[in-house]
């Protein structure tokens, strides 16, 4: 059941690139149906799969070198967190899928942008099924490429193209980090297999991850990976700029699923990572980071995408400061329903986008409250769930986040709980600036409702955006932490959220202009600029210095060096060369008689 | 009673007088009698080594066949060496290796 | 051959070796090394090798010495004149020769089996029937390979020595 679910999509990709290029509808059903027989078997998989861990195994590389075994086949992990993470994957792949349909009608690359997402969706669920890190980092990187080729959609734009580029390196970056790490849990342990690693740990028989430094460090460079995948601070950049991509990729791949990889892979790999609490401290304080600065930068975006990107990091950063705070599951819980919520208000924002005719400047919306009001509800229910408020799934799984979070670092929560009320801030004013007062451009005066292939994905998705919170519901899915005795924090989230609410509703309500203007988070911080000239200064350095080596010691000193050495040395000998030839016999006379000298005279 | 040393010793000598004028004399004919007068040393060296090393009282006759070789040889060397040499004069007008300085740089 | 002879021959062959160098005139040179030409011949009968000594006469003593003369005359060489020597020149020829004759005589004093008498011979056939054997027999390919070396060498001579017609 699981090669089904793994490979209907790489088959599906694999026949569109090599068959069905130039039918573009037939590719894109190729897909469609591809994806729907995913996430038929995995519910059936879901259903009658045993809770256990089981596995089906194919021996892949299996040798020997330099005595030590090394042992890495392709085999599945298949139990709770990989049920439920398959479960997320398919469904709102599948609902993405058919939402895609009506999004890329008109364009002319469609087949590549359904092979795209077929082999998309084929690496994540490799990602989510790997039961070895040689398995999850291939295809962690096949993530890496289908991510590529989908910002690039329209590379044929310079911004979709660099924005593809910069997005691949950022996550070259953090998976360098990450492949350091794996190697060198396998030099601890001598094993890449999840199992193995365990029993070694477990059973002692890792001793290098017993030393503090070296186990700090290990995890440290398997974070480097979450760093890159999803986007925490400082490889950040990437994500807010791979919204150049098409609208239900954003959706699909930067929302919901694969800048989820990296927690997802916390989470798997949530046993290595506590034995380091200071490799955990730092986690922490990353996510922290990243949760706290993207809202702050969120506040002062303008392009729809982007306010829900930096929203995306934030509640990333929620996700890894849960790890970080030893509450994996409840990492596990926000990314589950964070998926749906944040996929619904992309494809919300999409179908705005489409109504006002590829318009993604909030304050060029307006007043769509009554022209979409399908999507304007579905939209609340997103909005709703992000912020926190009761009854939403977010408020259940963000709770959780913030009460580990309380008992573990209470500045931490301090922080979550600032962001918290952020969150709200900014998603109230791109609600009430989108939906609500007077249409401001022409566009958005005559905006109508989505296609139903459009609003029916949202309203599937809205339901679970609504209840996947529920611990009766999300219980049936993977692990939902529990409340221990009361405390204090849901109450102070409750409040955070509404005088975040209320802050945004007084200030932006029926205004046609921004009244706040911050420089420095409408630049993200400067956060780009710092980049280029750290970047430009590095190279120009290096530059320099391989100039110098270059000038004064290859050239000057090897290059010219032998040449004038060379020089030298004939122009000496060129007085032997008279040209006379009896000197030359005279010469070679005499090394005849040293030669006879060597030869024969010295014993 | 003359022993193999005293034709070695003769060929030697030889041999030496030889390479003295190839060394000293200047006129480039005279010369190229001092490279025969050490091509045939080196022949009498090996006459000398064949007539001692006799085999059922026979010297042995692969030395003299090199003797033999070496005069054939010689005598075309000769022969191409003074066609070089007159050439050489069509061109230069001397014989003297002293005025023959174009082999340099 | 008795010791007597051979020393005589050997002064004959080596003196008039030496007169080669020291002669100033060309043909005197060309003469003088056809006489120790001659000697060497006669050293090589006295070695029994009578086939050698006549080939050495006949083509060293005979025919190379007449194309040296030919060529002499050919080219009307003169005595050279007297040239300013460069000492360091001379001193370096004679140094260098001189070595090498001192290394060939430290040899020999170092070689005791050289210092036996020949042992005798006893040939069935006169010489040259010897060599012809080995010459036709063994050594038949080189032979061979001589004789178009020969006609090479002789092509060669002409086209080095032709005038060129303008």
């Amino acid at each position: 059941m699981p090669w089904i679910i793994l490979f209907a999509p790489l088959i599906s990709a694999a026949v569109i690139v090599l068959f069905t290029q130039k039918w573009k509808n037939l590719s894109a059903l190729i897909s469609i149906a591809a994806v729907l027989v995913s996430l038929a078997a995995s519910i059936t998989l879901f259903l009658n799969a045993p809770d256990s861990a089981a596995t089906a195994t194919i021996p892949w590389l299996d040798f020997t070198g330099f005595g030590v075994p090394f042992k890495a086949p392709i085999s599945f992990t298949i139990d709770g967190l990989s049920k439920a993470m398959m479960i997320v994957v398919t469904f709102i792949g599948a609902l993405i899928h058919i939402y895609s349909w009506a999004y890329m009608a008109d364009d002319e690359g469609k087949s590549r942008y359904f092979a795209g997402l077929s082999l998309f969706m084929f690496s994540m669920l490799g990602i989510v099924f790997a039961n070895n890190f040689l398995m999850m980092f291939i295809f962690w990187e096949l993530v890496g490429v289908s991510s590529f080729i989908l910002i690039g959609h329209w590379y044929f734009r310079n911004a979709p193209a660099a924005a593809a580029n910069k997005a691949f390196i950022c996550n070259r970056l953090g998976d360098f980090g990450f492949l350091l790490g794996i190697l060198l849990v396998w030099v601890a342990t001598k094993s890449l297999d999840f199992e193995g690693i365990k029993q070694a740990i477990d059973s002692g028989n890792a001793p290098f991850l017993a030393v503090p430094a070296f186990a700090t460090a290990t995890v440290v460079l398997l974070f480097c990976g979450t760093i890159g995948k999803s986007a925490q601070f400082p490889l950040h950049v990437w994500l807010p700029d791979a919204m150049e991509g098409p609208t239900p990729v954003s959706a699909l791949i930067h929302a919901a699923t694969m800048v989820a990889a990296g927690v997802y892979m916390l989470a798997r790999i949530f046993f290595i990572v506590k034995i380091s609490p200071d490799a955990m401290q730092v986690i922490a304080v990353i996510g922290t980071i990243t949760a706290f600065g993207a809202a702050l930068i969120a506040t002062q975006q303008n392009d729809i995408k982007k306010v829900l990107a930096y929203s995306t990091l934030s509640q990333l950063g929620y996700m890894v400061m849960a790890v970080g705070v030893a509450a994996s599951s409840a990492a596990m819980f926000h990314l589950f329903t964070h998926a749906f919520f944040k996929a619904l208000l992309f494809l919300g924002a999409g179908s705005v986008i489409f109504a006002c005719h590829h318009e993604q400047d909030i304050w060029k919306m307006g007043g769509l409250v009554r022209k979409q009001p399908i999507t304007f509800i579905c939209f609340l229910a997103g909005t709703l769930a992000l912020m926190g408020i009761p009854l939403f799934s977010g408020f259940y799984s963000k709770d959780s986040i913030l009460v580990a979070a309380y008992e573990h670092h209470r500045i931490l929560a301090y922080f979550g709980l600032f962001t918290a009320l952020l969150t709200a801030y900014y998603m109230t004013r791109l609600f009430v600036i989108v939906f609500f007062g007077k249409a401001h451009t022409e566009a958005a005066s005559h905006a109508h409702e989505a296609p139903v292939v459009m609003w029916g994905p949202l309203v599937l998705l809205a339901i679970p955006s609504v209840i996947a919170g529920y611990a009766s519901i999300a219980g049936h899915f993977l692990p939902v932490p529990e409340h221990h005795g009361e405390s204090i924090v849901p109450s102070l989230a409750i409040g955070a959220g509404v005088i975040g609410i209320l802050l945004g509703a007084l200030l932006y309500f029926g205004k046609a202009k921004d009244p706040i203007r911050i420089p420095l988070l409408a630049n993200k911080f400067y956060f780009d600029e710092l980049y280029a000239h750290i970047i430009w200064y590095t190279q120009d350095l290096l530059a320099r210095i391989c100039a110098f080596i270059d000038r004064w010691i290859l050239d000057t000193a090897i290059v010219r060096g032998l040449s004038s050495g060379t020089w030298a040395t004939g122009f000496v000998m060129r007085f032997a060369q008279a040209g006379n030839l009896q000197g030359y016999a005279l010469l070679f006379g005499a090394g005849v008689v040293a030669l006879f000298y060597f030869i024969l005279f010295i014993k | 009673m003359v022993t193999l040393n005293d034709y070695l010793l003769v060929s030697g000598l030889l041999f030496s007088l030889g390479f003295a004028g190839v060394l000293l004399r200047r006129n480039i004919l005279v010369i190229f009698m001092g490279l025969e007068m050490m091509l045939n040393a080196a022949n009498l060296s090996l006459v000398a080594f064949s007539r001692f090393g006799v085999a059922n009282g026979l010297p042995d006759y692969n030395g003299q066949m090199l003797v033999f070789f070496v005069i054939t040889v010689a005598a075309a060397e000769v022969a191409v060496g003074l066609a070089i040499i007159v050439a050489l004069y069509r061109a230069k007008q001397t014989t003297h290796v002293e005025d023959l300085t174009s082999l340099k740089f | 051959m008795s010791p007597t002879l051979f020393w005589i021959f050997a002064a004959i062959t080596l003196g008039f070796g030496a007169a080669t160098l020291i002669n100033r005139n060309p043909v005197a040179s060309a003469l003088s090394l056809a006489v120790s030409f001659l000697g060497l011949a006669a050293l090589f009968t006295s070695l029994s090798a009578t086939f050698i000594g006549i080939v050495q006469v006949l083509v060293y003593a005979g025919a190379v010495m007449v194309l040296f003369l030919f060529i002499i005359m050919l080219l009307d060489l003169k005595a050279e004149q007297r040239r300013q020597v460069r000492l360091s020149a001379l001193i370096g020829g004679v140094v260098i020769a001189g070595l090498f004759a001192s290394q060939v005589v430290l040899v020999l004093r170092h070689f005791p089996k050289g210092n036996h008498e020949f042992p005798p011979l006893s040939l069935p056939h006169p010489d040259a029937v010897n060599i012809g054997l080995t010459l036709f027999g063994h050594y038949n390919l080189p032979f061979q390979v001589i004789g178009v070396l020969i006609l090479v060498a002789s092509i060669g001579v002409v086209v080095l020595s032709k005038r060129e017609l303008n």
